[in-house]
């Protein structure tokens, strides 16, 4: 059953058309890569359906319900949670304080004047809960902005995941991060949201870690869906190959990496 | 059950705070009226700044507006005293928490549609708003003569305490100084409660990043409406307990100047730290009456200081004075 769904969903900047008639499915359950080149408009198919862009027109369904008229915080509260492909957390505060919060706030807790927050146990057990499936319990009492960027990009997952969302989107989890580091956090970041059967669609730019973990892949070129398919039916698809390296034959993909857009540490 | 620091202990705050309003509470025979009377008025601004903080502080909204709290507290005291000839000092309060109230709510709810420095010059309007008023309704607001309020007519505690016969003036300022003490803790412990719970963490995510505190799902722009009415409700609580003392309220209490002198107990004391507030208001209070007292340039003097400040001590005298705590630990580690 679809969990989301998008209906001649568009949003274009001028000339330029971001999010072109796009109509996506997304099953509950399912773990979906969003793939494409740069400007593909994955980043901002997924503003739109968060609401941190506005829908130009089009429909946006959540569990059949017409969403596209709701704000941020109305589509947190049903289920829809995000991290940033820029690390996007909060800087001053602890990274056990940063999970705390997204906790306090799904409990609807933030509206509590007169009770003290280091005094929740429910909430303190949860957060160092969530901050060691995360690899992150060691630093627990550092600002956020002491962490390394991996640390942070971590940081910024367990934020959403801390919703216990419904739906979660991932843009770039791991931009940014040494190669080196790349597989452990998608290691750590795939068994806490499949161990949760949270529903994901991830934006990726190494073919190898789509390739590995996603159920279905949909490729995006110039705002619109080019194909999707199981990982199987897109590694042999000629065409997709094409549009993403530049060059296509049975092994394209095991030799390319599609270029990142965020910033990449050797 | 995790072992980990938590958050600041409540043990933490009484074995820090009692010692200090024991000493606060002994002093009264020891300096005289005149020095009881300057300590009233830097526990009055503590008030103020602490409530003022909370913006700046904790949800990163720099107001230059919070003199229309402040004066709408002062003003309708002195309303309530003279023209409604109340003798009850919390009732007076109450309605001047009301007014302050209303106040903060109206402006908040249009200032709090914006950020940075279009938030600022919008409060710094408003409250000018209430200033102009002020001296244009001179048949409610007494114009640049201001209103009166004795401190001889009023009672305290109900009417337990009043102030009538010999020695009255020295009983008014002794009493008064430990009814503002006692208003004063209650205002640190309520706000120290406001600040570490989920909703002041919620206001220091707001600070942090709006952006993201709105997708932890944090209706962003109500919450800061909320802080900026708490915050209008201390500085107006502040304004009240002010009058009394001054004896009357004039339109400067709404001008901007004194929006600034907010400003400036708050950076003095170090608007990164809960304390800092407190001490910068009752710092900037003695700096403010021995400069004016010692020379007729005495904006020179508070200008200096405040330059140095800025390049000097950033951080304010606590938070200065943690970072020096924080240099000397390791420090005292290497030594044992």
């Amino acid at each position: 059953m679809a969990i989301l769904q998008t209906i001649e969903l568009k949003r274009y900047f001028g000339d330029t058309r971001a999010v072109d008639n796009v109509n996506l499915s997304v099953n509950e359950g399912e773990f979906v890569s969003l793939v494409g080149p740069n400007g593909a408009g994955k980043t901002s198919l997924i503003n739109v359906i968060t609401a941190h862009l506005k829908a130009g027109s089009g429909k946006i369904l959540f569990q059949g319900r017409d969403i596209t008229d709701l704000s941020v915080t109305e589509r947190v509260r049903l289920g829809i949670a995000r991290s940033f492909q820029l690390v996007n957390v909060f800087d001053d505060l602890s990274a056990f304080d940063n999970v705390a919060l997204a906790i306090f706030s799904r409990e609807g807790k933030t509206a509590h004047l007169s009770a003290l927050a280091h005094r929740d146990h429910a909430v303190i057990a949860e957060a160092d809960d969530i901050l060691s499936q995360f690899g992150l319990a060691a630093k627990r009492d550092d600002n956020a902005r002491d962490l390394s960027q991996g640390e942070r990009k971590l940081l910024d997952v367990a934020l959403a995941y801390a919703l216990k969302p419904k739906l979660l989107f991932l843009d770039e989890p791991t931009s940014g991060v040494s190669t080196r580091n790349k597989a452990a956090i998608m290691d750590t970041i795939a068994s806490v949201v499949r161990g949760r059967g949270i529903t994901a669609v991830i934006v990726e730019h190494d073919m190898d870690v789509v390739f590995k973990y996603s159920d279905r892949i949909v490729v995006m070129a110039q705002g619109t869906v080019m194909a999707q398919g199981t990982p199987d039916e897109i590694r042999s698809n000629e065409q997709v190959a094409m549009a993403l390296l530049g060059t296509s034959g049975p092994a394209a993909f095991d030799q390319h990496s599609l270029p990142q857009s965020g910033p990449q540490k050797g | 059950m995790p072992t980990a620091r938590t958050g600041p202990s409540f043990l933490w705050l009484l074995a820090g705070g009692v010692p200090v309003v024991v000493v606060l509470a002994v002093l009264p025979p020891f300096i005289g009226v005149y020095q009881t009377q300057q300590l009233t008025y830097g526990l009055a601004f503590a008030i103020a700044a602490l409530g003022f903080n909370l913006l700046l502080g904790y949800t990163g909204l720099l107001s230059f507006g919070h003199s229309a709290y402040f004066g709408a507290g002062a003003y309708a005291v002195a309303f309530i005293i003279q023209r409604l000839h109340v003798h009850s000092l919390e009732l007076c309060i109450l309605g001047a928490m009301l007014g302050a109230m209303l106040v903060s709510a109206l402006f908040g709810y249009a200032c709090v549609r914006h950020t940075r420095i279009f938030f600022g010059i919008l409060t710094l309007a408003l409250s000018q708003v209430l200033y102009s008023l002020a001296l244009k309704f001179f048949w409610v607001t007494g114009g640049t003569d201001g209103l009166r309020a004795s401190w001889n007519g009023l009672t305290l505690l109900g009417g337990l305490i009043d102030f009538k016969g010999s020695g009255a003036y020295r009983r008014f300022v002794v009493s008064y100084y430990y009814y503002v003490l006692g208003l004063f803790v209650v205002a640190v412990l309520i706000m120290w409660v406001i600040v570490h719970s989920p909703f002041g963490k919620a206001l220091q995510a707001i600070r942090d990043n709006e952006t993201r505190a709105g997708f932890v799902g944090i209706r962003v722009r109500r919450y800061r409406w909320i802080a900026f009415i708490i915050s209008g409700l201390f500085t107006g609580l502040a304004g009240a307990l002010w009058v009394p003392l001054n004896g009357l309220t004039t339109p400067e209490v709404l001008y901007w100047p004194f929006s600034g002198e907010i400003v400036f107990m708050t950076v003095l004391g170090g608007f990164r730290t809960f304390f800092g507030p407190i001490i910068g208001a009752v710092t900037f209070n003695y700096l403010k009456v021995y400069a004016v007292a010692s020379s007729q340039y005495w904006q020179l003097v508070l200008g200096t200081v405040l330059v140095v400040l800025v390049m000097l001590l950033p951080a304010g005298i606590v938070g200065t004075l943690g970072q020096l705590a924080n240099k000397l630990r390791p420090k005292q580690l290497q030594q044992g």
